[in-house]
């Protein structure tokens, strides 16, 4: 039985006590680890966000404890609320795993993978999506849909033609900022994020629409090009600002910073959306004060050299030349100890 | 002769205006309603007539009536969708031009019984005659005192608006209707919660097809079981089928459901047999969305038996060697036509007017059109057959709404039935550029399947 005013919830074999409303896509990131479905589009800040990128369907295998009958159709689970009793197949479903991998091809077809001069890379939830649940190679020969890329705004680059129209973007200049100026024009595979005729988008909080974006449709022009995400530094830092809470993300190349985003949780969403001001203006280490090295999952690109700890396997400690060659690492083991 | 209940009086001279058609005893429904039944009768009578929604996939009407949620202080809506624009389906238009009235007084009948004060007639841009007609009958039974405040002295307030769409096929789907009606962008809205609940402006609305909200008035009539009698099983009333295609004679014509296929097709009182002395090759029963069924299948269920025009014997043996009523619009093809460029032609409608919003349909129906253009065209391989099969089967059951279903289906019945001529087409690449395949070898002679 479920605690008092709760719902029980099996994924996956592992069952947890959520509130009723809970989604199961929530339900699931409360369990954490491997069971949890990726999402594209989904943004638990992003009212209404969700439903469309398809890659978080799940099979429901039993509805609830008082009807006990299996959904017909696999169901996206940012949207499917949790019933009491519920019982969830993801990634336990062969048709799950089949149906997802069928969704991140499409998501490929039109996508132009030039990942090696996009911004994005490294930290690029397409790129995960893509190496955890897609196939080795595309069994699409067509040309791809390409687009013009435009800049809205001083700082703003859009890249249609990586985009996977997941809405994240629209939803955050609805929801954040006054006055509808960006939308989705255009149907089907010919739709197309755009501006008002193109107008630069001006506004105090726009700039999320670069956090926000999974891929590198949206990125920020004051870092195009500088560097690659893996070769900077996170740092948090905040600062006492009167228009956002001022809690952001350094990212640092030597001493320099190259760019300043929001923080973001290990679900890749962002914690607190930030003003305009702070993400482009104040780019010195003055204007901020720093608090600590960013927590980066373990298995991101993003932390390759930076923190982990280099574990030398037994065959390097009887080897010399071995040793030898390793010399730098081991040294900073040492120094990390 | 059939019995008719929408198109008796469809040959009377101005049988669009008020005046004829009240004298064929129009409105009768309207005052027999409203002055002696209350709401939940019209309710339980059309529940007790068994109609299911003609638009398409089939819902008793009755049923989605009492799903109405009816909380206090919120207004609610009826929804009349004439957004038709399946290829193969022009059975609302007809009725619309026809005999707009019956549509009128159905919404009546139908929003007296649903309790609301307010219903929209949602009708495709590209018909703005039929909008003019709908407009201009609302008018005259508004002056008559059918609409308005105080309707025939009942208290009951009902006013009608007509709202032209923008042409788009997924405007069809019931919350892109409503997100279009709103004035957005028509994408569908994700379900739960569904409209009888959060519907047009967040109040419970119901949405239903041109046919069914008309086919309340013959319900309201005669009573719901007189209407039951016609029919067969959970199949009742009559359908309008809109027959286009190779036939002698295509058109709308009202069926009772429970019709022979055979007798459909063939009789001189239907569509008159295939033309030009031609041969059936295949069919599709209920609009471009349903299913593609051979010759051998069309006039006969796997197990032998006639295939009748019903909702259950139509889908007899599911979608391997059945088919769906759709919204009725019957194509019926002749041996010269060409599968794969039919199939091509509906996949380019539905890549055209997929509306973008989930990927597996977005990004499916535009590859599915390019690998089926390839084929049609002379450069096909043999393994995109089975790259087909596993697109459609990829978008099947995994979209938002039921316009990416209904892209995969006629794809996968056509490699289903059709395969050889697939494959016909991909080794003959140059043949098939000058002749069509003909009649499937299986088709003729007739096997039984298995």
């Amino acid at each position: 039985m479920a605690e008092e005013g709760k719902f029980k919830v099996t994924i996956d074999g592992i069952t947890v006590d959520v509130s009723p409303g809970t989604t199961i896509l929530n339900a699931a990131r409360q369990i954490g680890g491997d069971i949890v479905p990726p999402a594209m589009c989904y943004y638990s800040k992003l009212e209404g966000s969700g439903g469309k990128c398809r890659t978080c369907l799940v099979k429901v295998s039993k509805g609830s404890e008082k009807d006990p009958r299996p959904m017909p159709k696999l169901v996206a689970s940012c949207r499917t609320t949790v019933m009491d009793g519920m019982e969830v197949q993801n990634i336990t479903s062969p048709d799950v795993v089949e149906a997802r991998k069928g969704v991140v091809e499409m998501l490929l077809i039109n996508h132009p993978l030039d990942c090696p001069v996009c911004d994005q890379a490294g930290e690029c939830k397409l790129q995960d999506l893509g190496y955890e649940h897609g196939a080795d190679q595309t069994r699409y020969e067509f040309d791809r849909r390409t687009f013009e890329r435009i800049d809205i705004g001083e700082q703003i680059q859009l890249h249609m033609n990586r985009c996977i129209l997941c809405y994240r973007c629209v939803y955050v200049a609805n929801q954040l900022t006054a006055g509808r100026e960006h939308g989705v024009i255009n149907r089907g595979d010919h739709s197309e994020i755009s501006t008002f005729i193109e107008n630069a988008l001006e506004n105090d909080f726009i700039g999320n629409v670069i956090d926000v974006c999974p891929v590198g449709a949206l990125t920020d022009r004051t870092f195009r090009f500088k560097n690659r995400v893996w070769f900077t530094k996170p740092v948090d830092a905040h600062r006492d600002c009167p228009t956002c809470s001022g809690k952001v993300t350094l990212w640092y190349k030597g001493d320099e910073v190259l760019r300043v985003t929001a923080r973001k949780d290990e679900f890749n969403e962002v914690e607190e959306f930030i003003c305009n001001s702070c993400r482009f203006e104040k780019k010195k280490t003055a204007d901020w004060l720093l608090e600590e090295p960013t927590l980066i999952e373990k298995d991101s690109v993003i932390t390759a050299n930076h923190y982990s700890v280099f574990t030398p396997p037994p065959v390097i400690k009887q080897n010399p030349k071995l040793q030898e060659a390793n010399e730098e690492q081991l040294a900073r083991t040492e120094r990390l100890k | 002769m059939a019995r008719k209940l929408l198109l008796t009086h469809i040959d009377v001279p101005g049988i669009d205006t008020l005046e004829v058609y009240r004298r064929q005893g129009g409105y009768r429904a309207v005052e027999k309603a409203l002055k002696t039944m209350s709401p939940d009768d019209v309710v339980e009578e059309v529940k007790k007539s068994g109609l299911r929604g003609r638009g398409g996939a089939g819902f008793p009407t009755g049923m989605k009536w009492s799903f109405l949620a009816k909380p206090d202080g919120v207004p609610r809506y009826l929804v009349c969708n004439g957004d038709e624009s399946e290829p193969g389906t022009f059975k609302d238009r007809f009725l619309m031009t026809k005999i707009p009235h019956a549509l009128i007084e159905g919404m009546i009948v139908s929003s007296y019984a649903l309790g609301a004060n307010t219903a929209y007639i949602y009708i495709r841009g590209e018909m703005m005659p039929q909008i003019r007609i709908v407009e201009r009958a609302i008018a005259e039974a508004k002056s008559a005192g059918f609409l308005g405040k105080n309707i025939l002295g009942s208290g009951y307030d009902l006013e009608v608006y007509v709202q032209p769409g923008g042409g788009a096929y997924i405007c069809g789907e019931e919350t892109a209707l409503l997100e279009s009606l709103e004035g957005k962008r028509g994408n569908p809205r994700i379900k739960p919660p569904f409209p009888a609940v959060a519907g047009l402006y967040g109040c419970p609305t119901v949405v239903n097809n041109v046919e069914s909200i008309a086919a309340t008035v013959p319900i309201v009539n005669d009573g719901g079981e007189e209407y039951a009698k016609i029919g067969i099983e959970r199949s009742t009333g009559t359908k309008l089928i809109s027959a286009s295609g190779n036939l002698v004679r295509p058109g709308v014509y009202e069926i009772e459901l429970g019709l022979p296929v055979e007798e459909f097709i063939y009789s001189d009182e239907y569509c008159g047999g295939i033309a030009n002395g031609k041969r059936l090759k295949a069919m599709v029963a209920g609009g471009s969305s349903v299913p593609i069924l051979p010759n051998n299948l069309a006039t006969k269920t796997a197990k032998g038996e006639a295939r009748l025009m019903t909702y259950e014997s139509l889908a007899d043996g599911g979608f391997v060697t059945g088919t769906a009523m759709g919204s009725g619009g019957f194509i019926a093809f002749d041996e010269d036509q060409c599968i794969v460029r039919n199939t091509l032609n509906f996949t380019r409608f539905y890549h055209h007017e997929s509306c973008g919003q989930c990927s597996p349909c977005r990004e499916g129906t535009g590859w599915m059109e390019k690998v089926l253009h390839k084929i049609e065209y002379g450069h096909g391989d043999i393994a995109d057959i089975d790259l087909l099969w596993d697109i459609q089967r990829k978008i099947d059951g995994n979209t938002i709404c039921p316009l990416g279903d209904a892209s995969a289906w006629p794809v996968a019945s056509a490699i289903r039935h059709f395969r050889d001529e697939f494959e016909w087409h991909i080794l003959n690449p140059r043949e098939s550029q000058t002749r069509n395949f003909g009649l499937a070898h299986y088709a003729d002679p007739l096997v039984p399947v298995v």
